[in-house]
Formats: structure tokens, sequence, C-alpha cells
């Protein structure tokens, strides 16, 4: 069972369907006996650093994530659930991310678009597997301390992580839900801890 | 590198596609998940549904509509036509939607435009701009292109931007049903002038079309409806002649194998 965090931020309806598409069972909660039952559990997220922080906060949800991470469950954060995983982001007031991965989220550099939209190209870091495309849609982008947990990058402006992966804590910038194949892919491969 | 978005635009009418559709290897060209299915199998980037009518009773089919494309597509798609309310556009993310296009509805209370955004987050809220030449400037067209606003599109699509839209769509109401090409010119425009994505509809007719939109219209993304319908082109079609002429796309050889890299 994959447990989705229901926190009031992000598409959970898509990532739902996407788990029902590759045949793992998911449920959507935020309570901590739900969450506790399942094998894996994704952190979803759209929209700013801050007030999806102080909802995590808010719900009593730190703590928990934190000691889930800890004890080596599986922990999955897409987007600015992502995000959320790191320390802290310049996006807005301050507020402070998880911090289950060292390194900070900053404003993408970027020329004449505020933010990244549409599909890029996703390269593999570590081994010469082919790379794929991903659906992006995101203004600012993390920038972890320790190099080795980035997985796969991408590039716009600059380039930044597409994956990063530190033991049972992963994050993925990009929609895997709605990257096609590709993404469904993604989504196997984490439930399978090869991400 | 980030690529340039080709999208399918499907008219939905109580639930039916509308426009012609000449698939005949489809098994109901009219049903619009069959349809998005296909599309989305051939290569398209994302999705734009339009429902036509937007009467109460096609509100809620069109919600089973996109519930239903959210489970069998899994690329990004957008909901428009009578988005009126906070309510309206709840209920469509709620689908597995990832945008409504708001037009008429902002036109008459730009407000709701700012409010949408930042009760839903830029990302989710793509304006509509209808616009026709006048002179020479361009007006923005409310209620389906019928009634001239009299509103500038250029400074209309900067407030749409400065309150809080993710994406813009532009549609040249001159252009659009003749497959004589996008007007360009408001495009570059209005793309110049705001630092969110432009999508460039209406007129589309050949890939060369495609390709005159992303260079001279700079837009972000190219929106077409019966060239597809009808079979003129194909999606790959146009991304080949595109990659061809070194346009960056997502490549249609892109059908991902699962497991195939393990």
């Amino acid at each position: 069972m994959i447990g989705l965090v229901d926190y009031g931020v992000g598409n959970i309806g898509s990532l739902r369907f996407a788990f029902d598409r590759i045949g793992l069972p998911v449920t959507v909660s935020r309570e901590p006996e739900v969450l506790d039952m399942c094998d894996g559990i994704l952190l979803p997220g759209v929209g700013a650093f801050a007030p999806a922080a102080e909802r995590l906060i808010e719900l009593e949800l730190v703590r928990y994530l934190r000691d889930w991470a800890a004890k080596g469950r599986s922990l999955l954060g897409i987007c600015l659930g992502m995000q959320l995983l790191f320390e802290r982001s310049e996006e807005g007031r301050p507020a402070p991310g998880l911090g289950l991965l060292s390194g900070t989220v900053t404003k993408l550099a970027t020329t004449n678009r505020s933010s990244h939209v549409g599909w890029n190209r996703v390269v593999d870091t570590r081994s010469n597997m082919p790379s794929h495309y991903a659906y992006f849609v995101h203004s600012y982008a993390c920038h972890p301390s320790d190099l080795a947990i980035v997985q796969a990058t991408t590039t716009y402006g600059a380039t930044f992580p597409a994956i990063v992966t530190r033991q049972n804590v992963s994050g993925c910038q990009f929609h895997p839900e709605k990257s096609g194949e590709f993404g469904l892919d993604i989504l196997r491969r984490w439930a399978r801890g090869e991400l | 590198m980030l690529t340039k978005r080709i999208i399918p635009c499907l008219d939905i009418d109580d639930g039916r596609v509308v426009k012609g559709v000449n698939f005949v290897n489809l098994r109901d060209a009219g049903d619009p998940v069959v349809l998005c299915e296909h599309y989305s199998a051939s290569g398209a980037d994302e999705l734009v549904l339009l429902d036509i009518t937007a009467t109460s009773d096609s509100r809620q089919h069109i919600l089973e509509t996109a519930s239903a494309v959210a489970a069998a597509c899994f690329i990004p798609f957008t909901v428009g036509g009578g988005v009126r309310t906070v309510d309206d556009i709840s209920q469509l993310l709620a689908t597995g939607a990832d945008r409504v296009a708001i037009n008429s509805a902002g036109l008459a209370n730009p407000e709701f435009i700012t409010t949408a955004a930042s009760q839903f987050g830029c990302q989710c809220i793509v304006v509509a701009i209808d616009v026709r030449r006048s002179d020479d400037a361009w007006h923005v067209f409310s209620h389906g292109g019928r009634i001239d606003t009299g509103r500038d599109a250029l400074s209309w699509a900067i407030e749409a931007r400065d309150r809080g839209a993710g994406e813009l769509l532009v549609t040249s109401m001159d252009a659009d049903g003749t497959k004589a090409g996008c007007d360009n010119e408001i495009t570059r425009l209005i793309s110049e002038s705001v630092d969110i994505p432009v999508i460039a509809s209406g007129g589309i007719g050949t890939r060369e079309h495609f390709r005159d939109a992303i260079t001279e219209g700079q837009a972000d993304a190219v929106l077409a409806a019966s060239v597809f319908h009808y079979g003129e082109l194909t999606i790959g079609e146009v991304k080949a002649f595109l990659d061809d002429i070194g346009v960056p796309v997502r490549p249609l050889s892109e059908s991902y194998i699962s497991g195939a890299n393990q």
C-alpha cells in the first residue's frame, strides 16, 4: 500500500489514477495510524513553499515524516513535495523544510520566462541509460549539499536535479503522474525501491 | 532543453466531441476519452478540453469526461468553457485536470483571475484571450468571440499575467477556421511582453504554421483542432518537421517501454 499524504496541497487525483494504472493500491490520508500501515509514502505538492511547509507543521506531519524517514521507511516527494524535503527555500516568507536532505531551494535562473513549464529531457547521472522526457511545472529548484544524491538532472537556464535519492528518501522535481509511460515507470521503480 | 508543446484541442458538447472528427480507426471518435487516448499515444504533449455548451447539464458531463481523461491519459490537460466560479475550478481540478482556462468570466470580473490564482496557484490558471484585429490594434472578444469588449489585447494579456495567470492561450478569431496560419504578430507582441508561457491558436492548417507560430510568434506551445481531427496532419508529422528544422520537440520515438533500461 502506498500512502498519499493529504495535506490539501497537490493533485492527489492524478496520482491516485497513476498508481491505479500500475496496479498498486493507494490510500489518501493524513492520519498517522493509516500512514503507518503503508509500505511507502508519497508527499505531493504544488504551489508555494511557505504555505505548504506551514500546513505540514499545522497538521503535525513534520515530526511524523521525520520519524518515518528516520526509521528507514520509503518516502517520495514530488515537485514541491521534493523541495519540502530540503532545509529551506528562498521562495516567499521564511519557513523550514523537513530537512531530510541537506541543501536549499532557489529561484530558477531563467531568461524570459519565470517558470519551467513543459516537457524537458531527464538525464540519468549514474548510468548510460537513454534519457527521457518528463513534464515539469516549477519556478524553484533544489540545490543539494551532497551532489552524490542526484540521480538525474534536467537543464533549463541551469542544470538542476530532476531526481534525488538518499537511502530511503527520494524526490522528483517533475510530475511522474503526468509524464506518460516514463513517469509511470518512475513510480513503479520507486515502489520497488529502485529509484 | 525545454521543448515546444503541441496541443490538440477538443470541443465538447454534452460529453461528445464536436467539429469534424475523421478517424476511421477509432472505435468511437466522438468519445472524448477515446480521442484523448489516441492523441496521447500519438505524441500530444498536452490536451485541451473545451466545453462549448456549458449548460448546467453539460457541467456534469465535462466533470465526468475530465475524470475519465485523467484516469486514462497520463499527460497534462486543461479544461475550459464556462469556468465562472471558484467552485467550478475546484470541481474541475478535483477530477485530475491540471489547469482550467478562464475567458469571459475573467473579462467580466478581472478580480476572478486574481482570486483563482491565489486560491489554486498560478500554474492552474490559463487565461484564454480571443483576439481580433481592429485597424492597427487587436481587441479582446468575449463569449466565444461574439462580443467586442473594446479592450486592447496586449494590455489585457499583461493584466491577466499580473493578476496571476500561469499561462495565456491566445486565439486569433480572424484566423480561426481559415487554416491560413496564426496571427503571429499579436502572438509575438504578447509573448515578448509577459514572462509566462503563451500558447498560439487559431488558423493552424499546415506544418509550416506550427513552425511560424513558434519562430515568428515566439509561442511556447501551439494548439490546433481540425487539422488533427480531420487527419490532415498527425502530431508525429508535425514534430518530425519541427525537429528537422531545429525546433526542440519531445520526440515521437519517445515510446518508452517499461523496464527497457533496467
